[in-house]
């Protein structure tokens, strides 16, 4: 680790000097600098999802190591040319850990690293890496697996409603993951997708949420930022499922659970080896195994036996005993991508732009 | 099941429509009296967290509501003051008070977060709300529903058919003539561009209360921008602003239910709601009616009186 000498760390390192006897230039690493590390977000802290969750896990930093960290971060940063400058800004600016936490910023945080070659650069969820970029994703897919199992269960029809943001691997997998967990209750299980094209647009997510239910759906997951799909759920009294944090609280009834994004521990962990000197490029795709990915509390209305077999998928999942994408899957068309007992490779999830037999887009 | 899609349907094509036709509505008094605010954006996210930090607070709604419009109205009134008064120029300024409203309305609300509100209740009239279909779509919508459709038959009647209303339109066509006929030009425009934040504070406020009943930062996620569209698209005419706010509405829900039904990208469907605009538009402006697709001729221009 570098340590910048200013004038209070001289200050300070003389003072810790006098009491230790140590003589000689003060100023060289008697007393460290705390280490500033900074988080670019893409979305405000105040959306009560995924800006939300990466927030909770600064705060996590923060309270974690106290003095020995200066933690930043700027909100609202646009996904295009204002990100580079923001970053670049932190990167001028002392900050020797940088997180920038949106898919979006990921070229511009790749140009920045190449630049700053002696400060630390974490991006997440893109897949370009660098000596000094590391590469960090959730494996969100599990946790919708196992929201799959509860709608299988839970959905009389037996039709979920899926609000979509826009047709992207990530969110791909997530409605063929939690089909394909839903079709293990129930073989005749559909889910019905629209998208909304937008990752936060309150009225229009509330708006796809009704079409859902008025087309069928008794059950809905979401893949968009805001609330207003679990409120619709509510006052048209349907089950539903929030994103990103717990979301009770704006539909205690129809709030079945969540998948909840823990990013604490993966922050914890690399702040931390940040500061022992051990830190080092890596590429890491976390989720329940980890504690990277985390369920809400669940609704008191679900039943005790939904409850263990959601727990149980839980445990397979973490254990390795289950993966979510395990054959025979088919696709739209009914033909066989996996064969029995084939898994799909980590490469195929993360380029996936198919849907299994029973979602209906 | 059929009559209850009808209704469930109709139900959100109003809820999609009524904060434009709210802003739009105010907006077009604003654009008739010759002045062009460009921060309705702004001016809704205030109403929007005026309105739902209020009633969240006092549990009034019909304080809330109030709430929403005087902090629309303020915001127009700083719009005002720099425009009409220290004669800014409008496009900057309008700008200015949209970035400057999302900022506000987002520290304001900061602590509102994650907290909802009782949606607003429905009216319920004895008998009618009980019709099959028509009656749960006419008579059962909220109070804000109904404003907004009284609001706009009010602009009409206002523009066409009282004095203030055509003084109001003749300092729009020409500040000038009107001032040297003794109008107050300026001062009209601070009441339009008064009004013009109120009906935006109610259109965000809808939102917040109704629509989707909680407060989020930039909620409105730029419907400001399609009612200014509008006002243009219903060529300054409270009716067709009306029309072209239902008809925006309805594809943008018609759309959603399209989905699936046929085998088309979904990016074709979220196109439709602006495909519907253009086509309107064109019809409009190349059809007989061409004559009268005339935007106030002073508009956006900056007046001072002569002494």
């Amino acid at each position: 680790m570098t340590i910048t000498v200013t004038r209070r760390t001289f200050l300070a390192g003389s003072a810790a000097a006098a009491g230790t006897a140590v003589l000689g230039r003060p100023g060289r690493a008697l007393a460290a600098d705390p280490l500033a590390v900074a988080f670019v977000y893409t979305g405000p802290i105040g959306d009560h999802g995924y800006t939300f969750a990466h927030d909770v896990g600064r705060r996590a930093v923060e309270a974690h190591f106290g003095d020995k960290v200066k933690v930043t971060f700027v909100e609202n940063v646009p996904e295009g040319p204002d990100c580079e400058r923001v970053i670049r800004q932190l990167a001028t600016s002392g900050n020797q850990l940088i997180f920038s936490t949106s898919f979006g910023f990921m070229e511009a945080t790749l140009k920045v690293a190449k630049q700053f070659p002696k400060l630390k650069f974490e991006h997440a969820t893109g897949f370009k890496r660098a000596d000094n970029l590391a590469i960090y994703n959730a494996r969100f897919y599990e946790g919708r697996a196992v929201l799959g199992d509860i709608a299988g269960r839970m959905s009389k029809a037996g039709v979920a409603g899926y609000v979509a943001s826009f047709p992207i691997p990530e969110v791909v997998m997530g409605i063929n993951a939690f089909t394909l967990a839903a079709q293990k209750h129930n073989p005749n299980f559909k889910t019905k997708v629209i998208w909304a094209n937008t990752w936060y647009d309150p009225g229009k997510e509330s708006d796809a949420a009704k079409a859902l239910i008025d087309k069928g759906a008794d059950i809905l997951c979401q893949h968009t930022d805001s609330a207003a799909p679990l409120q619709v759920a509510e006052s048209r009294g349907v089950y539903a499922f929030g994103q990103a944090q717990d979301m009770s609280a704006y539909a205690p009834k129809a709030h079945l659970t969540a998948v909840v994004d823990q990013w604490e521990g993966y922050y914890i962990d690399r702040v931390q080896k940040a500061l022992d000197g051990k830190w080092t490029s890596t590429d890491i795709w976390w989720g329940f195994k980890e504690g990277l990915v985390g369920l809400a509390p669940y609704n008191a209305a679900m039943p005790a036996d939904v409850k263990a077999s959601a727990d149980k998928l839980k445990a397979d999942i973490t254990s390795g005993a289950v993966h979510p994408f395990t054959g025979p899957i088919k696709n739209q068309k009914g033909e066989v991508v996996y064969a029995d007992g084939k898994k799909a490779s980590d490469e195929d999830m993360l380029k996936m732009n198919w849907y299994v037999q029973g979602v209906e887009s | 099941m059929i009559a209850e899609s009808i209704v469930n349907i109709s139900a959100a094509v109003i809820s999609a429509s009524t904060p434009l036709l709210f802003v739009a509505a105010g907006e077009l008094v604003v654009e008739r009296s010759g002045v062009l605010n460009l921060g309705v954006e702004g001016m809704m996210l205030m109403g929007a967290v005026a309105g739902f930090a209020v009633t969240l607070t006092t549990g009034s709604p019909i304080l809330g509501i109030v709430a929403a419009a005087a902090a629309g109205a303020v915001m127009a009134l700083a719009f005002a003051v720099l425009t009409l008064t220290l004669m800014a120029n409008q496009v900057a300024t309008g700008l200015a008070l949209t970035i400057f409203g999302i900022g506000l309305s987002a520290l304001l609300g900061s602590g509102f977060v994650g907290q909802p509100v009782p949606a607003l209740p429905k009216l319920h009239l004895a008998g009618l709300s009980e019709l099959p279909v028509i009656g749960p779509v006419l008579f059962g919508q909220d109070a804000l529903v109904y404003l907004s459709v009284i609001l706009t038959g009010g602009v009409a009647w206002f523009l066409k058919r009282t004095r203030p209303g055509m003084m109001l339109r003749a300092i729009g066509e020409s500040a000038a003539s009107a001032h040297s006929l003794g109008l107050p030009v300026i001062r009209v425009r601070y009441l339009a561009t008064l009004f013009g934040g109120a009906a935006a504070g109610l259109g965000g406020a809808f939102l917040s209360l109704s629509y989707t009943p909680m407060w989020m930062e930039g909620m409105t996620s730029g419907r400001g921008w399609i009612a200014l569209a509008l006002v243009v698209f219903g060529s300054w005419r409270p009716w067709r602003v009306l029309a072209g706010a239902y008809l925006f509405g309805g594809v943008t829900i018609l759309q959603l239910h399209a989905q699936g039904a046929f085998h088309l990208p979904a990016q074709v469907f979220s196109m439709a709601p602006y495909l519907a605009t253009i086509a309107v538009l064109t019809i409009i402006s190349a059809g007989p009616w061409r004559g009268r697709f005339n935007a106030p001729a002073d508009l956006g221009k900056p007046f001072r009186p002569s002494v």
